[in-house]
């Protein structure tokens, strides 16, 4: 650990959802930090909170029915929680560019992909029409789009899934953030988009040394590029730390289950990995969460503890961090 | 280059139309019981049958039907309409000079309505426990539940009666004087009540079809992405949503074009504004068959261009929109 900040910092984020079912706890004290040219992956299974981090940091929580209720997010230590809405704006797009999990309906498709780069431009750097469209032309070289002169003008629809993703990055990276939030950029393009897309963000990222929160429910993608991993659960970081850790040695059963899914990271036989997937229900209503650990419904390793108390964050073994009482314990006999 | 195309095509698609609409028109016409004689010998008091004879031997209507619709068609295509036995102008000249008044209170209460309904639209979407949704609510009542002529008689009691500051009807005041910008405003003067009740019912659709079409859009994942990026909040509701909300109340303002201009009948009879709508119920009165046709002809006419007017602004606006 340095004495300084690190470049992002989320520190205990509460984000509660107001619901017919009652109140959710979408995010329950998530703590993350990313450094400058690093790459932090966030895994886990739908609905656990992965896209609601992401829009906590954007400050796009939707308010109502979300509202983030405590904790501190802060960039190069400035506070960006409570931070006044113009200042914010001026921080989105600029500072922190995201890039959603939807390529197909997260373009407006009535303004060309072009216009729609070089708006970021305008905003934020106060450029000219011209030169903010010059800059839109060189991100879409940057992204690997051919003829990209031709492309500014086209719209969406005219483009293919895996072009318009390129098109969402070109748009969060046209003012070199310091951070870039990639929000399962791969979910909807088959197989080989993805490896390009997948090697366009390391590209980048090593070119303007960017630091990247890449979301997604692929750990072989986690293994390859990241550097950090936090694996999240019902809202909750579940376990934390260095890629080549958590990978070789996890703590969690949720952890363990995850990565028996892939078939290259550990070849488990097939009746372990079909066993997290056996487990019906699957994450739990957020509205009535027990006081026990979330995943206990679910974990094969239970102890009367897992029931009662919700497990801490700590560190195990190797220094990295597991919530787990079973890891916990075994640690300490 | 695909957009003049649309034009061509929509533009021989529309003199198709208009034909029929022709055809039609003189059929139901002629198979309606009455006609100039009939009206003619009314005024008079009782003629006996060789008076109404002659009378209608002069205007063509001993003729069988096909040879009255062959002689009227081919005026038609060379834009002559025939003669009103009653105004004793021609048609055309007699539209002409009452089109322009119908025309301004037509397009005047359209513009307002889709403006000012879209505004309301978009603050209602905006903020969904606000007065200005309340308004909206109310408005899409009033504007259904009330009836136009009801409307404008409500604004005359209330306007022109009770406190008296404006005009009863007509369009121009002739004891004014003065140049062209002083008869535009005693104009738009005499244009505010009949302006305002025929908007009413538009106001009150095109609100709420902007409110529920802002609500959609503004839960799209493209707004997201423009607050992503650090857009100002009036800019992501005013260009990046409304741009795409805006596409419902156009083809709705298109398709609703016929039924102003009806509504504009009902409107300057209420007002005597001395438009289209006027001349419509003399000349049915007056079983005026030319007139009645002519205005038939050049409404149709307008709503048609209208249309045509109403796909080139969609295709501006989405460019999803494809020719065809
Ligand atoms: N508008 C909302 N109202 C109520 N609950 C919501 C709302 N939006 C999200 N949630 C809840 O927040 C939780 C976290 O959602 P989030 O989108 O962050 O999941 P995720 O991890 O990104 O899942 P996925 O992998 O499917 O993208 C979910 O349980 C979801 O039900
Ligand atoms: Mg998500």
């Amino acid at each position: 650990m340095s004495m300084t900040d690190p470049l992002l910092s989320v520190e205990d984020i509460v984000v509660d959802f107001q619901t017919r079912a009652g109140k959710a706890r979408v995010l329950d004290h998530v703590s993350l930090e990313v450094e400058s040219g690093e790459i932090l992956g966030i895994v886990g299974e739908s609905g656990c909170g992965k896209s609601m981090t992401a829009l906590s940091i954007m400050g796009l929580v939707p308010d109502p029915p979300g509202r983030v209720t405590s904790g501190s997010i802060r960039l190069d230590g400035v506070e960006l929680v409570g931070m006044d809405h113009e200042r914010l704006r001026r921080i989105r797009g600029k500072d922190i560019g995201m890039i959603f999990q939807e390529p197909m309906s997260s373009l407006n498709p009535v303004f060309t992909v072009g216009e729609q780069i070089a708006e970021s431009v305008r905003l934020h750097e106060n450029a000219s029409p011209r030169a903010a469209m010059d800059r839109a032309i060189a991100m879409l070289r940057a992204v690997e789009i051919p003829e990209a002169e031709l492309r500014a003008r086209a719209y969406p629809h005219q483009l293919s899934g895996g072009m318009r993703q390129r098109v969402m990055i070109a748009i969060a990276l046209a003012c070199r953030p310091r951070v870039l939030i990639a929000d399962e950029p791969t979910t909807a393009l088959d197989t080989t988009v993805q490896a390009q897309i997948f090697d366009l963000l390391q590209d980048l990222q090593s070119d303007m040394g960017t630091a990247i929160i890449l979301i997604t429910h692929d750990m072989g993608a986690i293994a390859e590029l990241a550097d950090t991993v936090a694996v999240m659960y019902a809202g909750r970081v579940v376990e934390k730390g260095t890629v080549e850790t958590v990978l070789s040695s996890p703590q969690h059963p949720y952890t363990q289950g995850l990565i028996t899914c892939v078939p290259h990271l550990e070849p488990d036989p097939p009746a372990e990995r079909s066993e997290l997937m056996e487990i019906p229900g699957v994450v739990p209503a957020l509205t009535d969460l027990g006081r026990g650990c979330a995943f206990a419904p679910r974990c094969r390793a239970t102890i009367d503890r897992c029931g009662v108390e919700k497990p801490a964050l700590l560190p195990s073994e190797d220094a990295h961090l597991t919530a787990c009482w079973v890891a916990q314990g075994g640690a300490q006999r | 280059m695909s957009l003049w195309r649309t034009i061509a095509t929509r533009i021989g698609y529309g003199v198709l139309l208009l034909l029929a609409v022709l055809v039609l028109n003189f059929t139901l016409i002629s198979v309606a019981p009455g006609d100039i004689a009939d009206s003619i010998a009314g005024d008079m008091g009782g003629a006996d049958a060789e008076v109404m004879d002659e009378i209608r031997a002069r205007y063509g209507l001993d003729q069988p039907f096909f040879v009255q619709l062959w002689r009227y068609m081919s005026g038609v295509f060379t834009l002559d309409l025939g003669y009103s036995y009653f105004f004793n102008t021609p048609v055309t000249e007699l539209v002409l000079e009452r089109l322009p008044a119908t025309l301004l209170l037509v397009f005047s209460s359209q513009i307002i309505a889709i403006a000012l309904g879209t505004l309301l639209g978009v603050m209602a979407a905006k903020n969904p426990t606000g007065i200005v949704n309340v308004v909206v609510s109310f408005l899409a009542l009033f504007g259904f539940a009330a009836p136009v002529f009801w409307t404008g008689i409500l604004l005359i009691i209330a306007f022109v009666s009770v406190f008296p500051i404006f005009p009863v009807g007509g369009m121009q005041d002739v004891t004014v004087e003065g140049g062209f910008f002083i008869k535009a405003l005693d104009v738009l003067y005499h244009l505010i009540l009949p302006m305002i009740t025929l908007s009413s019912i538009y106001l009150a659709l095109y609100s709420r079809l902007a409110r529920a079409s802002m609500q959609e859009v503004l839960g799209a994942d493209y707004v997201r992405t423009a607050r992503a990026k650090g857009v100002p909040e009036r800019s992501v509701l005013y260009k990046h949503a409304l741009k795409n909300a805006l596409g419902p109340v156009i083809t709705v303002a298109g398709l609703q074009f016929a039924s102003v201009i009806s509504g504009a009948v009902v409107v300057e009879t209420v007002f005597s504004w001395p438009g289209l709508g006027t001349l419509a119920l003399q000349s049915i009165l007056a079983r005026d068959t030319p007139t009645i046709m002519g205005i038939l002809f050049y409404s149709s006419l307008v709503v048609i261009a209208f249309n045509i007017l109403t796909d080139i602004v969609l295709r501006l606006v989405d460019p999803r929109i494809k020719a065809g």
